[in-house]
């Protein structure tokens, strides 16, 4: 059963993919990108990951959405149609993607217990954290205090990013408009 | 039952993304991502007790609130043509 709603929601973000690249709305493609956050947070949390699930719903459906519809404010709702269609870069893209399902043969099984990352520092996480950090929540023990520094240098990229695009954002028509402007 | 009920909510998604690809207007679109956002709840939450993990009710309850952002900016788009204005701001 799994298996089915996954191959299902796999079936869907490829559906979603295609239309993305033919839809010359730009708001119907904000709309697109957020089902196709959904999608892969469905996905994630289907395997198990569902920290990185609540990261892409967050940030993908959420914040981008609402990035992407106030640029779509400055920079218009319309992209323009290309007026010839290129073979190369299509070329490149199916070339890559082959690749890359060629390297998928070389990744171990997903889930298996003698894959290198369940046997590497895994166990001592998993046998010791809790002792150590007093935190249940493997990944957060890991996210928090093993990697606390890591953590917190991700934020501060984070926030600074977030600053850049509110400066971007915040300049021209919604900046020193007067009370009669309105 | 939670087989069943995950079942229909994968096909209601589909036609919720039928819907997102055909249109025709851009109205029809907002709403076919807010539904398929909700979708996504129930799927979720139906998928967690399948699988014996009630506790992933939790997420579903915020992916509902999450999935309320992107519906009302583009709705506020549409009505103000800025994301910056407000009526508040005009009155002040």
């Amino acid at each position: 059963m799994e298996t089915a709603i996954d191959v299902t929601l796999l079936a869907l973000l490829g559906l979603t993919g295609i239309a993305l690249l033919r839809v010359y709305n730009l708001v119907t493609a904000a709309m697109l990108l957020a089902i196709y956050s959904l999608l892969c947070a469905s996905l994630f949390t289907t395997l198990d990951a569902v920290d990185v699930a609540f990261t892409e719903a967050a940030v993908g459906a959420g914040v981008s959405t609402v990035l992407l519809l106030g640029t779509l404010a400055l920079v218009g709702r319309e992209e323009k149609r290309p007026l010839k269609r290129q073979a190369l870069p299509l070329i490149m893209v199916v070339v890559t993607g082959a690749a890359l399902v060629y390297g998928i043969a070389d990744i171990p099984p997903f889930g298996a217990p003698d894959n290198p990352a369940q046997q590497h520092v895994a166990p001592v996480y998993l046998q010791e954290s809790e002792a150590a950090t007093g935190i249940p929540n493997v990944v957060t023990s890991v996210l928090t205090s093993y990697r606390g520094y890591d953590t917190l240098g991700e934020v501060t990229v984070i926030f600074t990013a977030a600053v850049g695009v509110l400066l971007l954002l915040a300049t021209g028509r919604g900046r020193g408009r007067g009370p009669d402007d309105g | 039952m939670f087989a069943v009920a995950a079942v229909g909510i994968l096909v209601s998604m589909t036609l919720a993304l039928a819907r997102a690809f055909l249109g025709p207007t851009v109205y029809d679109r907002i709403l076919a991502a807010n539904t398929f956002g909700t979708k996504t709840v129930v799927l979720l939450a139906a998928i967690g007790f399948l699988t014996g993990r009630p506790d992933w009710i939790d997420l579903s309850l915020i992916y509902a609130l999450i999935n309320f952002i992107g519906t009302i900016a583009a709705l506020k788009l549409f009505e103000f043509g800025t994301l910056a204005h407000t009526r508040g701001r005009d009155r002040e």
